[in-house]
């Protein structure tokens, strides 16, 4: 991967550049964070010319490496105010290495009114009328891509939610079925639909396989790690058996499961929506229980939910997901859930914040608690087609809780915070508060050492340990985040001593360096270090790394506890 | 005593989802396992009351202990 595709949306050129030194050694998130860092004005609108639209495999991602497709894209984001960083599986990131292209940089934006399908292949991108497309959703936009080339096309794309700059929007990125993974947090499809962009479509038939610098080792490499993923038993049995929608029962059992808007730990319908429940009706249905999100994956976490005659309802159905609609808006079928979820992947919303929001929505009064069907037609009728309760909703939890008075609003900078309760969950609670990303719990994944046991335990109701927990998670993230690896290499990581160290030599021999664990460690703090200065110089301060009050006043049961850091406590996160 | 057990993920295959069962007095995290046919090493997370337990906890008349395989997610 050794050149860099400048795309200006204003002049519609695409310059291709070489990859400049300072950027050599980094991929994924790390590339996407250093070059809005270094480029994006931090002051300038989320969605004006100033700011950038940044694509990013990681290091690993287009080698036979396992689990290393995974694409990162970066901008200052509409609804934190802040650096984002989202990634994704699907094809995009081992087309675009395929072709070479260690990043794409958006830049500036066109008329208003101008809809444009970027087509991005070995020579460029050449950028094409899209007016015809304007208005459809996700899934049309796919079959319209695929009827104009091939299924074997990579698209990108964004509903009318993301063409309408709404803060939840996602970029949607067709997987191998056809179907949608996505950039989901942070308002990218904003972002995207901002610069004029309704699609992109990747051809890589004349792009050319990776190369690795030392052949043998890697393969050696790569073996001791893919090993090291089928012989963990999370990695190797607990996901691809029930995808991460395991954790439905496990938080419900400790009491850190968010129920109705916040309100209660524990849930009494659990096991309906539970990873064990549906893996049962998956696979009394016949749907799949194993699935990847992109070629390369040999976890397969993900799934494919049916209804009763096996017609497709979803698949990427995520704990974080089944979460906020089952459990947080009190939904019990799980078949709604389901079609919500779906939902949210045709118009292109994040389904975490989509959940997060009705949650408080309910609080609202704007839906009845548990009304599976009205949520549904909130997604396709009013945030799917931007009315103004769709804006007032689209735009994200924290809009809700603005348009309708409330307190109980879980967001940090903006962002909803999703699945895990932070006053019975304390390291998690840090990672919410401290990351620069706005309430992500993949940021530094404390649940990991609090609740599964995984990595050692750390009681997950006393405050001490955790916040060290949470930083050199954070870092160790930064840095798998920048690789093209998906998030859950971390549990084998954490358990099996040979997994790091291979992982580091698959980079070493994929580029003929010699990085050890301290290079390592050193990007992680470096990467989350720009990021933070970035957020810095577009406003933000300490405060910001705070949780909302209402965790300070709120006990939640069954534990009864509440958020209880200090201010300066919180602030020893960033002390390296 | 008795002691409501709950089952989780692959431990609930051929057995139960959860069932109030005897157990001798002073009985540990550890004989329940060993009593539903689970090796120790298979035990991912034990919990009683929603506080994490160990092997040799000693469980008491009219607890509810949740057990799990390693599971992971997120
Ligand atoms: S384990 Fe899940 S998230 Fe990771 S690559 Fe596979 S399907 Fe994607």
């Amino acid at each position: 991967m050794n050149r860099i595709f400048r795309v200006n949306m204003k002049d519609l050129t695409c310059k291709i550049e070489e990859v400049p030194e300072a950027w050599a050694g980094h991929g994924g998130r790390g590339l996407t964070s250093t070059i809005v860092a270094a480029e994006v004005p931090p002051t300038c609108h989320p969605l004006g010319p100033n700011n950038k639209l940044v694509f990013a495999p990681g290091l690993l991602t287009g080698t036979p490496a396992a689990q290393s497709g995974r694409m990162s894209c970066g901008a200052k984001s509409p609804l934190t105010g802040g650096i984002k960083e989202s990634n994704s599986g699907g094809t995009s990131a081992q087309q675009f290495a395929k072709l070479g292209i260690k990043a794409m940089i958006i830049e500036d934006k066109p008329e208003a009114g101008k809809w444009y399908e970027l087509h991005i292949n070995n020579d460029g991108v050449t950028f094409h009328d899209a007016s015809a497309l304007k208005g459809l959703q996700n899934f049309d936009v796919i079959d319209a891509m695929n009827a104009k080339y091939s299924t074997k096309i990579g698209v990108c794309t964004i509903g009318i939610p993301g063409e309408e700059r709404l803060m939840s929007a996602n970029i949607s990125v067709k997987d191998s079925d056809q179907k949608i993974r996505s950039h989901g947090r942070g308002g990218m499809g904003a972002v995207m639909g901002s610069k004029g962009i309704k699609v992109m479509t990747i051809d890589d038939s004349a792009g050319k396989r990776v190369e690795i610098a030392d052949k043998d080792k890697f393969r050696a490499a790569a073996k001791v790690f893919a090993k090291a993923m089928l012989d963990h038993p999370v990695t190797g049995e607990g996901l691809p058996i029930y995808g991460t929608n395991v954790l439905i029962n496990i938080l419900n059992e400790a009491g850190g499961l968010p129920t109705k808007n916040f309100l209660y730990g524990q849930c009494d319908h659990h096991d309906k929506v539970s990873g064990e429940t549906m893996h049962d009706v998956i696979a009394s249905r016949g749907g799949s229980t194993k699935h990847g999100c992109h070629a390369g994956c040999i976890i397969q976490c993900s799934q494919v939910y049916v209804d009763e005659n096996k017609e497709y309802i979803t698949s990427g159905f995520e704990y974080e997901t089944v979460w906020g609609l089952g459990i947080n808006c009190m939904i019990e079928s799980l078949d709604d859930c389901a079609r919500i979820d779906n939902a949210m992947d045709n118009i292109g919303i994040d389904s975490i914040e989509g959940a997060v929001l009705l949650g408080v929505a309910m609080e609202a009064g704007v839906l009845p608690w548990g009304d599976g069907k009205e949520a549904l037609r909130l997604m396709n009728e009013e945030i799917g087609k931007a009315t103004p309760l769709g804006r007032i909703l689209g735009n994200g939890t924290k809009s809700v809780g603005d348009a309708y008075g409330l307190t109980r609003v879980p967001v940090v900078k903006g962002q909803g915070i999703p699945a895990y309760d932070p006053r019975s969950v304390k390291g998690i609670g840090i990672t919410y508060a401290t990351s620069t990303m706005g309430a992500d719990h993949t940021a530094g994944y404390s649940i990991a050492t609090n609740i599964l046991q995984v990595g050692g335990h750390i009681d997950p109701l006393v405050k001490e340990g955790q916040v060290e927990l949470s930083r050199n998670l954070s870092i160790a993230t930064a840095a798998v985040d920048s690789t093209g690896m998906c998030i859950f290499i971390a549990f084998p990581a954490l358990d099996i001593p040979e997994c790091l160290p291979a992982l580091i030599d698959m980079i070493n021999a994929r580029y003929g360096i010699t990085l050890d664990g301290d290079d390592v460690v050193g990007l992680g703090k470096s990467i989350l270090k720009t990021e933070k200065a970035f957020n810095e110089a577009a406003g933000m301060n300490n405060a910001h790394d705070r949780l909302p009050e209402f965790f300070e006043l709120e006990p939640i049961p069954p534990h009864n506890v509440v958020w209880d850091f200090t201010p300066e406590e919180i602030d020893e996160f960033w002390n390296f | 005593m008795k002691i409501t057990v709950k089952l989780f993920a692959i431990f609930r295959n051929d057995r139960f989802k959860i069932e109030d069962r005897e157990f001798p007095n002073e009985s540990t995290v550890g004989d329940v396992l060993t009593s539903l046919g689970i090796d120790h090493p298979e035990l991912g997370v034990a919990l009683v009351n929603a506080r994490h337990v160990t092997l040799a906890t000693v469980v008491t008349d009219g607890q509810t202990l949740s057990l799990f395989p390693k599971v992971g997610g997120g």
